[in-house]
């Protein structure tokens, strides 16, 4: 009897009716597997709708899929052996459903992939191996099912074997093991039969046995995507504690860890858990939860590493291999939302590299956009710099999906970080970072005193619009709420700390590096809680990245004004005739972000 | 680590994926023993605190123990407690107990009417106030965009197709065809307005492995699941007219669990106890695509 085993989970994929659901339903059945409820359920259904009674049924419980005869979706099956548990997902063979064969398999640890012996390899034969390749499953066995249809014969076996071990060297995987059988007749599933005397290798069951578990990634790098950071000080808990799942690598109290791509650094102090000891240490797995010895301020997205390992990749360019499950191409020049860990970010095709048939993987044709199910090679851009692996490195911070239209339709593994233009500037700030010295007295601690969050707005628009007397104003407004607030003339700071460089005009080559010293004054003010009202004329996207760069993107709030168009995320404010009024939104906005408090 | 170290890490993972995502979540606590699991695997993720609402669908017809042990733990673990309720089908006794219609009328009406518009704030809400050690009316009546619930896969054909996140779209309506691909524990959690979701943070679980967690846990459970001493015991709660006990002499986790791993239910189903399932053809999937649990 299994006790508390362990477990695994398989994917069984392959070209449409080439017979998964058969072999899985005969697997449950010859291994008496099956709950008698189900048995008799689906004998019942099969009694009702004058069908013979197909192992195929016990999977497809959906009366929809009956109708249909193809398994749309990923369906899970629990079963077990004296070794093991397994939770086997039944990924659908039809085209149209690749992203649900996707999603079964990527929670594999091994694949089985069934090509009908009298079909032969066919389309998805080829595509499901390519994709649980790149999926990353290493362990697969392949299964010449329905062997009774072709008289058992060796010479249709071998042929297969032949073809598909030449498709699978091209992609470089190995298949473990090929395996004769019948799912209908109930050959070389749970035991050899004498209808295929020329075969005496392993069976299923026994080749489910061989699949080995492969240990959790622990002596690679630490790598935790920071999930949030909590405190519950409403509930009298004043810990301030970091969320996240630690993908590979481990964790304990006394580390040194680094979180990019902000650079941030702090010490381990303690590691948390509810109803149960203290643990040595997080690690690869393991949902983790500490506390930091200095109050640095991280938020969602940063990805926390170990000082002493190697650091992960940061950049906005990333060259990429990905799969598109989009209706709609993947077309250059449009906003989509990667996902890498706990970071969304938006991102664009840069370049398509080349776009590979992913049916008979013909590779190297060039196209201008990525269509339904191809799989491609690109260069993506991101609009802020994130933080990554590539996947030969640490395969779990090197995966991404790109959401589109809510819906994600996309998934890939990054290859290579590019060079970008604001590398120089991000390796100043984390060296900054990494030597900020950090105050005893936390940030939250400070806006808990002064009532406020720490926020730059900035208000920015072409020349004339009216941005100092709005800056002015709302100064003013915030100042008569008794709110710390600060309206830093841009004069201050090109007259002083940019004493040295050129002033912009008509020359704008400085203006970069104008930028980059104004954003570090703000850092300082925002770090001492300060609420900044700052302008600049006509700031674009890529200027705001730069003061994103230096300051904590999450504090600052940009005003456009004036009805010009821009292409920067912001309030807009066409003109200031009402000014209270847009003193009034800008207030609500405020209220909404969390900056200062509804009364 | 073993098989429910990891169930439990990534059920921690899958909630507090919830929470950054979802302000507006709740999560279902139908005092069964699935769903509180889910609530203590809400205290092991926020460290002791639940940070969002549970919601429980009060049928009027539930085992009055169930009742009971929802306010004491709502009390004890300082729980954020909302119920709902269909007042209107009960005062128009509309209902099977009161033979007025079929069973799985019923638990459209009280269930899956009252989850409906409890969700979406249209009906009243009866929150626990702390201090005062009683239900009153809640003030909030926001839709909750997330709701997180504890359907397991193996429970019946149906629930082994749903994903960690699924999309119900404005009528609460499941398009078992339409799913969006889950991979590499990354979830949707980009939504159109007016749509919401459904967070299964137990769909791997089986119902031996929440026995074993009870049980390595020991997370206080309702006594209906354990033999009084009469023979009899609930292996699956619901209404009273429709939920009948099974012949069990188990009287603590330990033997629930032998029970269940090679003894008298290692080959039964579930839900068997359950009349609704029977009516509605092969499972629950007319009753869950309009929104039931």
């Amino acid at each position: 009897m299994v006790e508390k085993s362990e477990s695994m989970n398989i994917v069984i994929a392959g070209h449409v009716d080439h017979g998964k659901s058969t072999v899985i339903g005969r697997l449950l059945a010859d291994t008496g597997s099956l709950p008698e409820g189900k048995l008799e359920q689906v004998r019942e259904t099969c009694r009702r709708n004058s069908r013979p009674f197909e192992y195929a049924f016990l999977l497809d419980a959906l009366k929809d899929e009956q109708a249909q005869g193809i398994t749309i979706d990923s369906a899970r099956v629990f079963f077990k052996t004296e070794k093991r548990h397994y939770i086997i997902m039944d990924a659908p063979g039809h085209i149209e459903f690749l992203k649900n064969m996707v999603t079964g398999a990527s929670h594999a640890e091994a694949a089985l992939l069934v090509i009908d012996a009298n079909e032969g390899v066919q389309e998805n034969s080829r595509r499901h191996g390519y994709m649980i390749s790149m999926l990353g499953i290493r362990q697969i066995v392949v299964l010449v099912n329905k062997m009774d249809l072709v008289d058992y014969k060796q010479e249709v076996f071998d042929s297969i074997v032949a073809e598909y071990t030449e498709f699978l060297d091209g992609i470089d995987v190995k298949a473990k093991a090929f395996i004769p059988v019948s799912g209908t007749e109930g050959d070389t599933i749970a035991a050899l039969t004498d209808k295929i005397p020329w075969y005496s290798g392993q069976t299923v069951l026994e080749s489910l046995d061989n699949f080995k578990k492969e240990p959790p990634p622990v002596d690679k790098p630490f790598r935790m995507p920071v999930q949030d950071v909590y405190k519950f000080t409403q509930s009298g808990d004043q810990r301030r504690i970091v969320a996240g799942t630690v993908d590979t690598g481990s964790v304990k109290i006394g580390d040194e860890v680094v979180f990019y791509p902000s650079g941030k650094r702090s010490t381990v102090q303690s590691l948390e858990r509810f109803n149960s000891p203290t643990p040595d240490d997080f690690s690869a797995g393991q949902a983790a939860s500490l506390t930091l010895d200095q109050q640095i301020y991280i938020a969602r997205g940063q990805l926390a590493a170990r000082a002493d390992q190697p650091a992960p990749s940061v950049s906005k360019r990333l060259r990429v291999n990905l799969f598109w499950m989009g209706k709609q191409p993947m077309v250059q020049g449009k906003d989509y939302l990667l996902k890498v860990g706990a970071v969304k970010e938006p991102v664009q095709i840069e370049e398509i590299i080349s776009v590979m048939d992913a049916s008979d993987l013909s590779s190297g044709q060039k196209k201008n956009t990525v269509e339904y199910h191809d799989v491609a090679e690109v260069v993506l851009t991101c609009r802020h710099a994130i933080a990554f692996d590539t996947v030969d490195v640490v395969p779990s911070t090197g995966r991404f999906v790109i959401v589109d239209d809510y819906e994600i339709r996309g998934g890939g593994i990054i290859r290579e970080p590019l060079a970008d233009e604001q590398q120089q500037m991000r390796q100043q700030v984390m060296q900054r970072n990494r030597n900020w010295a950090v105050s005893a007295i936390s940030r939250e601690k400070r806006w808990e005193r002064y009532n406020q969050k720490a926020t730059m707005i900035m208000v920015t628009g072409k020349g004339n619009v009216g941005k100092k007397t709005l800056a002015r104003s709302i100064e003013q407004l915030l100042f008569g709420e008794g709110k710390l607030v600060y309206f830093m003339g841009i004069a201050n700071v090109l007259y002083g700390v940019d004493a040295d460089i050129k002033k912009p005009g008509t020359d704008q080559t400085h203006r970069p590096e104008h930028l980059r010293r104004l954003g570090e004054v703000a850092n300082i003010l925002l770090d001492a809680g300060i609420i900044l009202v700052i302008t600049a004329i006509g700031l674009t996207q890529k200027e705001l990245e730069i003061i994103q760069n230096v300051v904590d993107s999450d504090l600052i709030e940009p005003i456009w004004l004036g009805d010009d168009p821009t292409d920067i995320e912001a309030l807009h404010v066409p003109n200031l005739e009402d000014l209270d009024g847009t003193l009034d939104t800008v207030k609500q906005l405020l209220q909404n972000k969390g900056v200062i408090f509804k009364l | 680590m073993d098989h429910l170290d990891q169930l439990e890490n990534l059920s921690i993972h899958i909630l507090r994926e919830s929470y950054a995502n979802f302000k507006d979540s709740c999560m279902l606590w139908s005092i069964g023993k699935d769903s509180t699991v889910m609530l203590w695997l809400a205290r092991k993720a926020f460290l002791g605190h639940v940070p969002f609402p549970l919601v429980h669908i009060d049928t009027n017809y539930k085992i009055p123990e169930m009742i009971e042990y929802r306010d004491r733990l709502t009390a004890k673990w300082h729980l954020d407690m909302v119920y709902g309720q269909n007042k209107e089908a009960l005062k128009r006794k509309q209902t099977y107990p009161d033979g007025a219609v079929d069973r799985l009328t019923c638990c459209k009406n009280l269930k899956t009417e009252a989850l409906k518009h409890t969700l979406s704030g249209q009906w009243p809400r009866y929150r626990f106030n702390h201090v005062l050690g009683s239900y009153e009316v809640d003030k909030n009546t926001e839709p909750y965009t997330g709701v997180i619930v504890g359907a397991r896969a193996d429970e019946e054909g149906s629930r082994s197709k749903e994903r960690y996140f699924s999309p119900r779209d404005r009528q609460n309506e499941w398009d078992i065809a339409e799913q969006p691909p889950e991979f590499w524990n990354q979830f949707k959690t980009d939504f159109a307005p007016g749509t919401h979701v459904r967070v299964h943070p137990l769909l791997d679980w089986t119902e031996l492995n929440i026995w074993e967690y009870i049980e390595r846990e020991n997370i206080p459970t309702v006594s209906l699941y354990y033999d009084q001493g009469d023979g009899k015991r609930y292996r699956s709660l619901g209404c009273y007219p429709c939920t009948t006990p099974i012949d069990s002499t188990a009287k603590n986790h330990a033997e629930i669990i032998d029970e269940l791993r090679s003894g008298q239910l290692a080959n039964i189903a579930e839900r068997s106890g359950r009349a609704q399932d029977k009516e509605d053809g092969g499972g629950l999937e007319t009753l869950r695509r309009e929104g039931y649990m």
